[in-house]
């Protein structure tokens, strides 16, 4: 576990020094607050919007949606194109360790700007009476974090795949939209459908911890949706060394 | 330290390794010599726990490279072909990540030790993608030696490195083998026979020799190869020379009027052949020692290599 630490540090500071990172940060936050100020200027006044951190949540969901694939493309497809992931591969890591440090560096450095949007819910606070209501905001926030473990962890799994980033971030973000969208082709009521909705990625954050229901299952589907793409993602780094 | 039994590879339908056994003893530097595409880069990954082996075993510092593939790692300094850097960090913070996922002990002071044992202190903080090829090529030495291996793996350490750098490469890898087995692979013969105890020569995945420089150059004597040429005909000069003691063979090299002499061992036939020439009222217009190449050497051995298999059939 200390290896992964190791990795999961040096990849946070690592986007520090990069543009791209820079790029995706900055381009969210404008998203968010273009959006958060439509919504105080138009939203809010005629009713259409009720004052609460969802106005900020739901648009935060979407853009990481884009921003996730962004982030991981080169964690591990740009080892692999430069050669270094030979260094990693003869160096006492288990393959597991490696590919648990990449995720946890992009976690880390994703819930900087998970963190950072908390100043739109603080602003909506400040000038609406009474306030708004701080339980769902935290549980769509624990709801936001087990939900950008999982994006990140799908993206992790599509860099191990190509040595190609940009190949990664384009295969990284359909396996995301496709997991994304299966909550609206599942919205049948057969058992079928209701099960293939069970699987989507948003189900479990928009019907329940978005609106401030904070149940232990979704929780676990999230980590299960993580563990299961890192463990592949382990799988394809261990394949590697059998071509 | 290091033991290879009956080592083979094949990548779908392609054999890179046809089952090779060999060994290095503590303190030994063992050479890896043959031409690209003959399983050195292959056999080091196997040693160093990179990929396992598709049959046969091998072990290093005592632990198998496959069941016990972490404490092999642990023990070993590896320097691939391709020098896995990362561009965007400088030799010391790349030094220091790898030393950390080492768990190298009192890792600041270890990696300003390794720094100036390459050479680097004064660039340790430059940007690697910065850096020469030949600056490189020792950052990433400085990481193979880093954890104080007891195997050092170099696989081609001195290529792309200009003269100066070669000999201070070569320097630096006699001084680590005093104490460490260093396994190197190369293509230079020259360097085989300055800097290892012992030389393995392999061509299309098997081991085809297997002795100490000097013991190999002395049975590979024997190619002592002249070529001649002179006014004359390339025909006439080849009869001319055809029956001096000591001339093996001669043959009509491909540019014109030229001869290839081949001598018996230890001999230097050039002498004899001049005044031979200049007796025949011939005008010698060139007289070259070809000597033994590495090619040639090659081409020796595998040829042997051929009929032994032929004959086996």
């Amino acid at each position: 576990m200390r290896n992964s630490w190791v990795i999961a540090v040096r990849e946070f500071r690592r986007y520090f020094i990069s543009p791209l990172a820079y790029a995706a940060a900055a381009l969210s936050f404008l998203v968010l607050g273009l959006i958060f100020s439509l919504n105080v200027n138009f939203g809010l006044p005629t009713g259409q919007m009720n004052p609460d951190g969802r106005m900020v949540l739901g648009p935060l969901a979407t853009v990481l949606l884009i921003v996730s694939p962004v982030l991981t493309m080169r964690l591990l497809a740009e080892e692999q194109r430069m050669g270094t992931l030979e260094l990693l591969l003869t160096s006492p890591v288990r393959d597991w360790e490696l590919v648990v440090g990449k995720w946890l560096g992009s976690f880390l450095f994703l819930l900087l700007i998970v963190a950072g949007s908390w100043v739109f819910p603080i602003l909506i606070n400040q000038f609406t009476e009474p306030g708004i209501d701080q339980g769902v905001l935290v549980s769509a926030y624990i709801g936001m974090v087990a939900l950008v473990g999982s994006l990140l962890a799908i993206g992790v799994f599509a860099s191990s795949l190509f040595s190609s980033p940009a190949a990664a971030a384009v295969f990284g973000f359909a396996v995301s939209l496709v997991l994304w969208i299966l909550g609206n082709v599942g919205a049948g009521l057969s058992p079928l459908s209701q099960a293939v909705a069970y699987l989507g990625l948003l189900e479990h954050f928009y019907n329940n911890l978005y609106q401030g229901i904070l149940d232990l299952s979704d929780l676990i589907y999230y980590a299960s949706v993580t563990a299961l793409a890192l463990f592949l993602a382990s799988q394809v780094v261990e394949s590697r060394r059998w071509r | 330290m290091i033991e290879a039994n009956q080592l083979s590879k094949t990548y779908g339908n392609f054999t890179a390794l046809a089952g090779i056994s060999f060994a290095a003893k503590q303190g030994e530097i063992l050479g890896f010599l043959g031409p690209n595409g003959a399983g050195k880069t292959t056999t080091m990954r196997i040693l160093t726990g990179y990929m396992p082996p598709t049959s046969g075993t091998a072990k290093v510092a005592g632990y198998d490279v496959v069941e016990e593939s972490l404490e092999v790692r642990r023990r070993v300094g590896y320097l691939p072909e391709t020098v896995p850097l990362y561009p965007e960090m400088s030799g010391r913070e790349y030094l220091s990540f790898m030393g950390s996922l080492r768990r190298v002990d009192d890792l600041d002071v270890r990696v300003e030790e390794v720094l100036e044992q390459v050479g680097l202190e004064q660039r340790g903080d430059s940007l690697i993608g910065n850096l020469s090829k030949g600056l490189r090529q020792r950052v990433g030495l400085a990481q193979a030696l880093l954890h104080r291996p007891e195997v050092l793996i170099l696989d081609e350490p001195t290529i792309g490195l200009d003269p100066a750098q070669i000999i201070e490469v070569r320097d630096l890898i006699r001084e680590l083998g005093r104490e460490r087995t260093v396994m190197l692979s190369t293509h230079i013969l020259s360097e085989a026979q300055q800097v290892c105890d012992r030389v393995l020569i392999i061509n299309k995945g098997k081991l085809v020799a297997e002795d100490t420089p000097a013991n190999l150059s002395a049975q590979l004597a024997g190619a002592d190869r002249i070529l001649v040429r002179s006014s004359a005909q390339a025909a006439d000069l080849a009869a001319l020379l055809k029956g001096i003691p000591g001339v093996e063979s001669v043959e009509i090299a491909r540019q014109e009027g030229t001869v290839e002499v081949t001598s018996a061992p230890g001999r230097d036939l050039r002498p004899t052949l001049a005044r031979r020439i200049v007796e025949a009222d011939l005008d010698l217009l060139e007289l070259t020692s070809a000597g033994i190449s590495l090619e040639s050497i090659f081409l020796q051995l595998t040829r042997e290599e051929d009929q032994v298999g032929s004959q086996e059939n």
